[in-house]
């Protein structure tokens, strides 16, 4: 059996892009790489538009090889990937929603992102300007006897981002969950499109406002792979220090979260001090909590002094004092454990078909971490743990984060004791070619890819990692009670920003 | 679990001291609390968030409003589920064209009298998204806007700055309020 690369490389290799190759094929190899998907040879990183094409960035298991494939549409169409494999389902109904490129034999075409509410549908590719007219939007159906339906949202209770639930429950039990989401696209692709390489930057550190280290360092990973860019040592060095501090904070304040939602408010207020004095540090180190605007295609935008660097690491010696008696606290409140244990489980199977990423695939067994696989400076010269579970419940996905935590510190540690000195910013050249970055955020990996012309973006897409676990939230509610939804929500904790752009 | 309680009983609290209410905002306020002068608030405010297509890098910060050291609910400030028990909306985001109508028919579901805050540059004129074809670009295009507050997003304490003053300037317009139980 021929390996992805094989397959794909009867195709035209472009080589303007870098650092992973890609490669135009016909409708012929399309299909042979969407049959690798649907029999779990390969799994799907990302797929989208540019102009009158689709691309699909596509990770083989066997030979460990990260490729993108693209397809001409001169029709308008394309043989549908999310009929064969339905985590490709959503990406192709926002593809059908800015391009206008339509997947043949698609399995679900209503609109996703496009409620009918722009006055103008396809923007980003086959434009047609229309009238504001909400769309019509069938939820799927479910049967039997004594089923009522609960709609939720697009306003929340609490302090959370807008989304529809729609839920069908016989009683208590939750039959069917159907999301519907897109009430937050803001057209961030097609204010990047034409935008200069720092004006994109911003943007993309404003796609999900927890992760803004992490598109910054993907956004940036790709224009300097586009560019040949090299970035030098400190800038690594000091991006990945700030990583990590960004997955301590949410990790901080969603285990927290959690223990919330299961009414246990104490463990609630103290992950929340955790999490506050995380970002105190970040804004006395670099000037902002969220460290937003830091990482920027170059290198970083910010200095760290001694003062700075010692502040961290009494930081993180007091974290590490005082986290593990929380962790005690979590471990053995029966009343928590009775929430989350058993709680929305995750099947391994559906995680690995899903290519679920970060905490929620890491607690359903996949052993998969971007800082790992393909792997990025500097973690090839640092010691961690990629911790795994195999129960995929609440309980496991709090736990996966809770050893990240205790990863992350290590790592800050380690971060500190070799940061590199001389200078953190290089200039970028204008120039063309195209770039994709691939960084492991708290939540999972977040690809971004590029193309820029004449020291423009011409085009760019950020696919967040919640797109492959959105879908697997649906089937986890599945036979709970709707009381625990807010429950299962937290512990995936997907961004709704970051998915409908 | 008894450890920690324990501690938490012979350790300060965290709790920050209280920032002075902003005055800019106390001036923009003025104008809008006049309106509802005669209404009895009571030093309470029942604020209903709306996130109207932030990054939810907003939320994070109204989140942490919450925590022990600023302990939002020391002023008589909380948040609540429904609009029908807010005074206050405290809305985030470019509002997209999705979300307008959700926008909308909150404000709508909430009962006089009522603020509005716009948190964030997005909710205060679209931010970087201010010009998209998917935003309506800023809070005041879709409601009456009272109160601003400025930053990407604001810190913790320019939020809490500005609810303050909202209390300071409707308790100076209306020195004989009481309990808003008599409402
Ligand atoms: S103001 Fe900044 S933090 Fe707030 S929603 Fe807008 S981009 Fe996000």
């Amino acid at each position: 059996m021929a390996t992805l690369i094989e397959t794909i490389s009867k195709g035209r290799k472009v080589e303007s892009h870098r650092p992973w190759p890609r490669f135009t094929v016909d409708a012929g190899t399309w299909n042979a790489v969407a049959a690798r998907l649907a029999d779990g040879q390969a799994t799907l990183a990302g797929l989208w538009g540019a102009d009158d094409d689709v691309h699909m960035a596509v990770v083989d298991a066997a030979d460990k090889a990260l490729a993108v494939v693209s397809l001409d549409c001169p029709q308008g169409t394309f043989p549908s990937v999310g009929r064969v494999h339905p985590p490709a389902i959503r990406l192709e109904r926002a593809i059908a929603d800015l391009f206008g490129l339509l997947p043949e034999d698609a399995p679900d075409v209503r609109p996703w992102l496009d409620h009918g509410r722009w006055g103008v549908r396809h923007l980003l590719g086959r434009r047609v300007d229309v009238a504001d007219a909400p769309v019509d939007y069938p939820f799927l159906g479910a049967e039997g006897e004594s089923l009522h339906q609960i709609p939720v949202g697009p306003v929340h209770a609490g302090i959370i981002e807008p989304g529809h639930f729609r839920f069908t429950a016989n009683g208590e039990t939750v039959v069917r969950l159907e999301e519907r989401l897109g009430y937050v696209h803001k057209g961030i692709e097609a204010l990047a499109a034409g935008a200069d390489i720092a004006h994109a930057a911003k943007l993309a550190g404003r796609t999900s406002g927890d992760s803004t280290v992490a598109y910054t360092l993907a956004y940036a990973r790709a224009v300097e792979a586009a560019l040949s860019v090299a970035v030098t040592p400190r800038a690594v060095w000091l991006r990945a220090l700030m990583a990590e501090l960004e997955r301590l904070a949410n990790h901080f304040g969603d285990v927290g979260a959690v223990c919330n939602d299961a009414a246990f408010t104490l463990a609630h207020a103290h992950f929340g001090i955790l999490r506050e004095s995380v970002l105190r540090v970040a804004d006395d180190c670099f000037g902002h909590r969220l460290m937003r605007d830091c990482v920027v295609p170059g290198g970083v935008a910010i200095g760290l002094d001694d003062e700075g660097a010692a502040s961290i690491r009494v930081l993180v010696a007091e974290l590490g004092r005082r986290f593990p008696a929380l962790v005690e606290l979590y471990d053995n409140t029966a009343s928590v454990k009775d929430r989350t244990f058993g709680t929305g489980v995750l099947s391994q199977a559906l995680a690995r078909q899903f290519g679920a990423g970060g905490f929620v695939g890491r607690a359903s067994g996949r052993d998969v971490d971007a800082r790992r696989w393909p792997g990025y400076p500097p973690y090839d010269e640092l010691e961690f743990k990629v911790p795994v579970l195999s129960t995929g419940d609440v309980n496991a996905r709090v736990w996966v984060r809770i050893q990240e935590i205790d990863q992350s510190l290590s790592l800050i540690g380690q971060i500190l004791d070799r940061l590199p000195a001389g200078a953190a910013r290089v200039e970028v050249p204008r120039g063309s070619g195209e770039g994709l970055g691939l960084v492991e955020g708290f939540r999972g990996d977040i690809l971004v890819w590029v193309r820029l012309g004449g020291g423009r973006v011409e085009r760019c897409h950020l696919r967040d990692p919640s797109w492959f676990q959105w879908p697997l939230l649906e089937a986890v509610i599945e036979g709970n009670i709707v009381a625990d939804f807010p429950l299962c929500n937290k512990s995936f904790n997907c961004s709704y920003s970051g998915h409908d752009l | 679990m008894r450890k920690i309680l324990f501690e938490s009983l012979v350790t300060d609290p965290l709790t920050e001291r209280p920032p002075s209410p902003d005055d800019a905002a106390i001036a923009e306020l003025a104008a809008a609390v006049d309106r509802a002068a005669r209404r009895r608030l009571g030093r309470s405010l029942a604020i209903r968030e709306v996130d109207a297509g932030s990054c939810n890098g907003c939320e994070l910060e109204i989140h942490a409003l919450n925590n022990a050291f600023y302990d939002l609910e020391r002023f008589g400030i909380r948040f609540v589920a429904s609009p029908r028990h807010a005074d206050v909306l405290l809305v985030t985001g470019p509002v997209t064209k999705n979300m307008r109508e959700a926008l909308e028919r909150t404000y709508r579901a909430t009962p006089d009298p009522k603020w509005v805050v716009a948190v964030g540059d997005c909710a205060v004129d679209g931010g970087i998204f201010a010009g998209s074809y998917a935003c309506v670009g800023g809070v005041a295009a879709a409601v009456p806007v009272d109160l601003r507050i400025r930053g990407c997003p604001p810190t913790p304490t320019a939020i809490l700055k500005g609810l303050l003053a909202l209390l300071d300037a409707s308790a100076a317009k209306n020195p004989e309020r009481s309990s808003k139980a008599g409402r």
